[in-house]
């Protein structure tokens, strides 16, 4: 098969997984409608729109990270990743594949997130969902390395968390910066190269992390 | 001494006990190694007379 | 894997780091005149500089042992990347500590966000400390060697990363940048100084690296040992 159909398929694989079974796409919708719920109650009245923006970029990472905790959970209770890496694909397919499937766990998540942050917070404008956008390139790249990373581990719920965050602060700043500033242009390129610089770097050295 | 003299002097003593620290963790562990080898060279004894006994 | 301390590197390194730093110490309190601005307190740059850069150092020769280790796959880069990992790390809660330590005493506060310098450190800190979080979740092995060396190169590629989303960020949250003044302009005196601190720092970590190193590979003979012994 050729390496984009390779890619396809797995992304088809894990769709129509989640599809079927519908445990990870609604309980990312749940939390984080709760979180922006958990959120009114704990910012003061007269909290600044900039807060505001900053406490969703916040319920979008940990949604994300909700999502990605169970990445690779049904390939390591199937031994399905083995499977794969024997497989004569590229292994870089697997990860572009997860990726594809973790964006659109995301953007179906934001769907939802999107609106109820208008309805309860304040307006969302085009910069905000252009950001929100890359940022999804940005978290799914590196977040499915990590997955595969902690998913070899012990307590892998506990050792994403802490792999994932450092190195997502720059995609926090440059979403908020994106949705607040009035230059929102600049924050946007910066997202846009951190997606080029950690997206190279995971699809080239997924290989490693998934081979011995 | 002054204010400003007690932080730098400070700033360097902070550097000194890391070191020292560092330094007893590190005498530690080489006590930790000089009784494995100790245990090893038991063992390796002990085999050393169960081959001399069996043969 | 050999265990002996090829050409006396140990006695070198731990030589030069004594003398360097004796000397360094000794020129940044008793020979540089005080900075015009700062005053007496300018002096914990010659502390807290060498440190930081060293840090970087020990990050980036761990990052470029792990490159090695992906292109060779000989095992014995892992255990020099785990090491160098380590002194970058204690390194870098040196720079944390005297960097808060200098923020005190130039501005009132033991921590300001407005520090560039001191923000990425602390990114960097948090994300270097989560390596050894991974290490202890995977078994030892091929694969945890490949991984590390994975997360090492990432290390690497957030430096310059984090510092621009940083810089970006001042204009989000509007701190007062906090700058010292004496990192734009040194006079000969005080890059003298700066030098051979900056030498004894390097001394210092490379000595600490061949020490610990040579203590891993001690360990993972002995327990070679053991295993065909029982």
């Amino acid at each position: 098969m050729t390496y984009l159909g390779d890619v396809f398929a797995l992304a088809r694989k894990d769709l129509l997984l989640e599809l079927r079974s519908r445990d990870t796409v609604p309980a990312m919708l749940l939390f984080v409608v709760s979180t922006l719920v958990v959120f009114h109650f704990a910012l003061p009245s007269d909290a600044s729109a900039t807060a505001e923006t900053g406490l969703l970029w916040v319920a979008l990472l940990f949604t994300a990270l909700l999502g990605l905790v169970r990445a690779f959970v049904a390939e390591r209770e199937e031994r399905v990743l083995d499977g794969l890496v024997l497989a004569p694909c590229d292994r870089s397919a697997i990860w572009l594949g997860k990726v594809i499937g973790v964006v659109a766990f995301l953007v179906a998540a934001e769907v939802v997130a999107l609106p109820a942050y208008a309805l309860f917070f304040q307006p969302v404008g085009w910069e905000l969902v252009a950001a929100v956008a890359l940022a999804d390139l940005g978290l799914a790249a590196v977040g499915t390395l990590l997955a595969a990373m902690a998913a070899a581990g012990r307590a892998r719920e506990l050792l994403l968390p802490v792999l994932f965050l450092p190195l997502v602060i720059p995609i926090v700043v440059g979403g908020v910066g994106a949705s607040a500033t009035d230059d929102p242009g600049r924050y946007l390129a910066f997202l846009g190269l951190y997606d080029a610089v950690f997206a190279i770097l995971s699809w080239a050295s997924f290989e490693y992390v998934v081979t011995e | 001494m002054s204010t400003a003299e007690k932080y730098v002097t400070a700033a360097y003593l902070v550097v000194l006990a890391v070191v020292l620290l560092y330094i007893v963790l590190y005498a530690f562990k080489l006590g930790r190694l000089e009784r494995d080898v100790g245990e090893l060279a038991e063992l390796a004894r002990r085999r050393e007379d169960e081959r001399k006994r069996a043969a | 894997m050999s265990t002996s301390l090829r050409n006396n590197q140990h006695v070198v390194l731990a030589a030069a780091a004594g003398c360097l730093l004796l000397a360094g110490t000794s020129l940044a309190f008793y020979w540089v005149p005080n900075a015009p601005v700062e005053g007496f307190r300018q002096r914990i740059f010659y502390v807290h500089v060498p440190i930081a850069l060293t840090a970087y150092a020990c990050f980036g020769w761990a990052a470029w042992k792990a490159l090695r280790l992906l292109w060779t796959r000989e095992r014995r880069y892992d255990l020099e990347s785990y090491t160098a990992v380590h002194m970058g790390v204690i390194f870098g809660i040196l720079t944390l500590v005297t960097g808060s330590i200098w923020a005190r005493t130039s501005w009132g506060h033991w921590w300001v966000w407005g520090s560039r310098q001191l923000v990425l450190f602390l990114v960097l800190f948090l994300f270097y400390a989560a390596y050894f979080m991974l290490r202890y979740s995977v078994e030892p092995g091929p694969r945890r060697a490949n991984m590390s060396a994975v997360y090492t190169l990432f290390g690497v590629a957030l430096i310059p990363v984090s510092f621009l989303a940083i810089r970006l960020a001042e204009d989000l949250v509007h701190p007062v940048v906090f700058t010292h003044d004496v990192q734009n302009r040194l006079t000969g005196s005080q890059l003298l100084t700066f030098l051979v601190c900056l030498g004894g720092m390097l001394s210092l970590a490379g000595s600490l690296y061949v020490n610990e190193l040579t203590g891993k590979r001690l360990d993972a003979r002995l327990r070679e040992l053991r295993e065909a012994l029982q």
